[in-house]
């Protein structure tokens, strides 16, 4: 038991990875303007971020990372941040119906940022849209400051989808699972060097299911399933973990594991943008909150105190997808 | 040959005067055994990842329209196999965009799909040359002497492909079909590699009809697949062991089908599914011996770790 704790897993990073020696992406100034559709009207953005320059200009804020005439970025940043994901007047339509409306949000580097809502809010769908799983019908969506259908660098970004289960229609180890996490350093073709052990080792102990390796995920708990797919994102080494919806089915036991390793690895300088229903074991780790309802930005900034029903850490949490709309969440 | 299908086991090991089994002896017989290995080796191989996806029946579908494709060949005085290969490609790809999509028209454009391959393939195959009922039922059911010697080294070639595509590319096909949205994120070339698997199945479908024939080539995919994987806990070792046996399925099917003379693909899928049987109620005679499993286990390792940690 003791060897899975976080605290020991550190440093986990090896001197070597220099994936993360980069963070501005190196955009050269000017690129951004050449990824952008014709189509878009900028005069028809609502003024979110007021002064902010649109179309060629856009690169070089990005691109320098310090974002000059954001206002609101530069107060809450005292840690000279980078932004490293970003949504611009990001609209979403998905079957014809219009989940998010001009929804402008970033992350800076280091943060720990949580998306909250009710269900139907779009709250998966503006994390879904900054990974480029769902098409985006105007604005853009960045990561590093590079538009999306350019940016390159996925290594660099660990996804958790909001899944119930890490099982599918054939029985998989726990470990052949996290080493799914390593195909964005050896491609398709290449080879499990011993860098990729190394760091599918680090990232089992990391989220604590090391002794059930050579398991089938199948036979695991849920809320230890969702550590596995936890680990397989982390097993890249990330610099920005984007989470969805990762204490959905999760016994309360399990949620606070999962807490003490997001706080671990945050400590350790990695960025972490989760999808969540409620704050729950999570809260004193939130930087900052972003809340949707009905496809808008409602609030941006210090978390939310949670009210009512959603108070009680052990109420029932377990509703993942269901389209009823839960007005209230936030009066 | 009512004989000799009273004795299949004791006939096996009879040599009969040569070194070879008396079912080897006959030239169409080794072309059979031979392309029964292949296609033992190529078709688990590509099913697992159908059976992974829950797209266990894509092979059936796949099988539906390579008919059209035999016919085509029948019909033009070519090859059946390698007609087969291009409109089982084209009819794989057209599921692959069907199923990316996503649509809920989806189903019924798969009907179509399908119902109109095998209608056109057995109207085709009626109005060629070499349209006889037999002709029809050995591309449907599977057949010993559909396999010409020319036959067997495309069959090779081609299993060749399926297996270079399934096994060497088995991480990044693994982590597709495990989780499409995750691999994407990844930055996998999902959409190339759900094409390639989309022609590995059509071009597998080809290689078995002969043998197995179009309507039961799914079940030598999936059904290996689905024994394997009650005593595996991993994807290698279901894999390796889907495809050890497949091939003994397809071998000892064929060997079956030559003294009881049936059709070929029939005998390996029932002996598949016989030995699919087999398998569950050994495992559950075994997991009734063995001791609960280790749910309490698990619990106490959730709640240690996060007392350990506060």
């Amino acid at each position: 038991m003791s060897d899975s704790s976080p605290s020991q897993q550190q440093p986990r990073r090896p001197v070597g990875d220099t994936a993360r020696s980069n963070p501005q992406g190196a955009a050269p100034t000017g690129d951004a303007s050449l990824d952008r559709g014709t189509g878009r009207l900028d005069s028809d953005r609502p003024d979110q971020k007021a002064g902010r320059p649109t179309g060629a200009a856009e690169s070089s804020i990005t691109s320098n990372g310090s974002a000059p005439d954001s206002s609101t970025a530069l107060a809450r940043s005292e840690r000279t941040a980078a932004t490293v994901a970003e949504l611009d007047s990001a609209v979403v339509v998905l079957g014809g119906r219009v989940v998010l409306r001009r929804v402008s949000a970033e992350v800076e580097e280091g943060e720990v940022v949580a998306v909250l809502g009710a269900n139907g809010s779009g709250k998966s769908t503006l994390v879904r849209a900054l990974v480029g799983l769902v098409p985006l019908r105007d604005g853009e969506a960045r990561l590093y400051g590079r538009p999306l259908p350019r940016f390159k660098e996925w290594r660099r970004i660990g996804y958790v989808p909001q899944r119930t289960t890490a099982a599918a229609g054939v029985p998989a180890t726990v470990r052949e699972v996290v080493t799914s996490g390593r195909l964005s350093y050896t491609g398709v073709l290449g080879r499990l060097g011993k860098n990729d052990r190394i760091a599918i080792d680090d990232a089992l102990a990391t989220v604590g299911v090391s002794d059930r390796a050579r398991d089938s995920v199948a036979r695991l708990s849920g809320g230890q399933q969702q550590r596995v797919l936890i680990a397989r994102a982390l097993a890249a080494r990330p610099d920005l973990l984007i989470l969805d919806e990762p204490m959905a089915g999760v016994d309360l036991a399990n949620q606070r594991a999962l807490a003490d390793t997001l706080a671990a690895l945050h400590a350790d300088g990695t960025t972490i943008l989760l999808v969540l229903h409620e704050l729950g074991p999570l809260a004193p780790l939130i930087d900052r909150a972003i809340v949707l309802r009905d496809g808008r930005v409602v609030h941006d900034g210090a978390p939310p105190p949670a009210i009512g029903y959603h108070a009680d850490p052990a109420h029932d949490h377990v509703h993942p997808h269901a389209p009823a709309e839960e007005p209230g969440w936030l009066r | 040959m009512a004989a000799l299908s009273l004795g299949v086991v004791a006939a096996t090991f009879h040599p009969a005067g040569t070194a070879l089994p008396e079912f080897l002896q006959p030239a169409f017989m080794q072309r059979a055994v031979v392309a029964a290995i292949l296609v033992g080796l190529a078709a688990p191989a590509i099913g697992i990842y159908l059976v992974q996806r829950r797209m266990a029946l894509m092979g059936d579908g796949i099988g539906h329209v390579a008919l059209l494709g035999v016919a085509l060949g029948l019909l033009l005085h070519a090859s059946p196999v390698w007609t087969a290969v291009v409109v089982a490609t084209l009819g794989a790809i057209a599921i692959e965009v069907v199923r990316a999509r996503g649509a809920a028209s989806g189903d019924v454009a798969l009907a179509l799909l399908f119902y109109g391959g095998i209608a056109g393939g057995v109207v085709l195959i009626g109005l060629s040359d070499s349209g006889s009922n037999a002709n029809l039922l050995s591309y449907l059911f599977g057949s010993l002497t559909t396999v010409a010697p020319g036959d067997l080294v495309t069959i090779a070639i081609l299993t060749l492909a399926v297996l270079a595509v399934t096994v060497g590319l088995s991480r990044a096909l693994f982590a597709v079909c495990q989780d499409e949205e995750y691999a994407r994120v990844a930055g996998l070339p999902v959409r190339a590699l759900n094409l390639l698997l989309a022609i590995s199945a059509a071009v597998t479908v080809t290689v078995a009809m002969q043998v197995v024939g179009v309507l039961l080539i799914s079940a030598l995919m999936v059904v290996p697949v689905a024994t394997a994987q009650q005593v595996t806990r991993g994807f290698r070792a279901t894999l390796w062991l889907a495809i050890l046996l497949g091939v003994a399925y397809a071998v000892s099917g064929v060997t079956f089908s030559y003294y009881a003379d049936t059709a070929s693909g029939a005998s390996i899928v029932l002996l598949a599914i016989a030995g699919f049987a087999l398998v569950t109620i050994l495992t559950a005679v075994v997991r009734r011996g063995r001791a609960p499993e280790t749910e309490i286990y698990e619990d106490e390792v959730a709640v240690g770790l996060a007392e350990g940690q506060a």
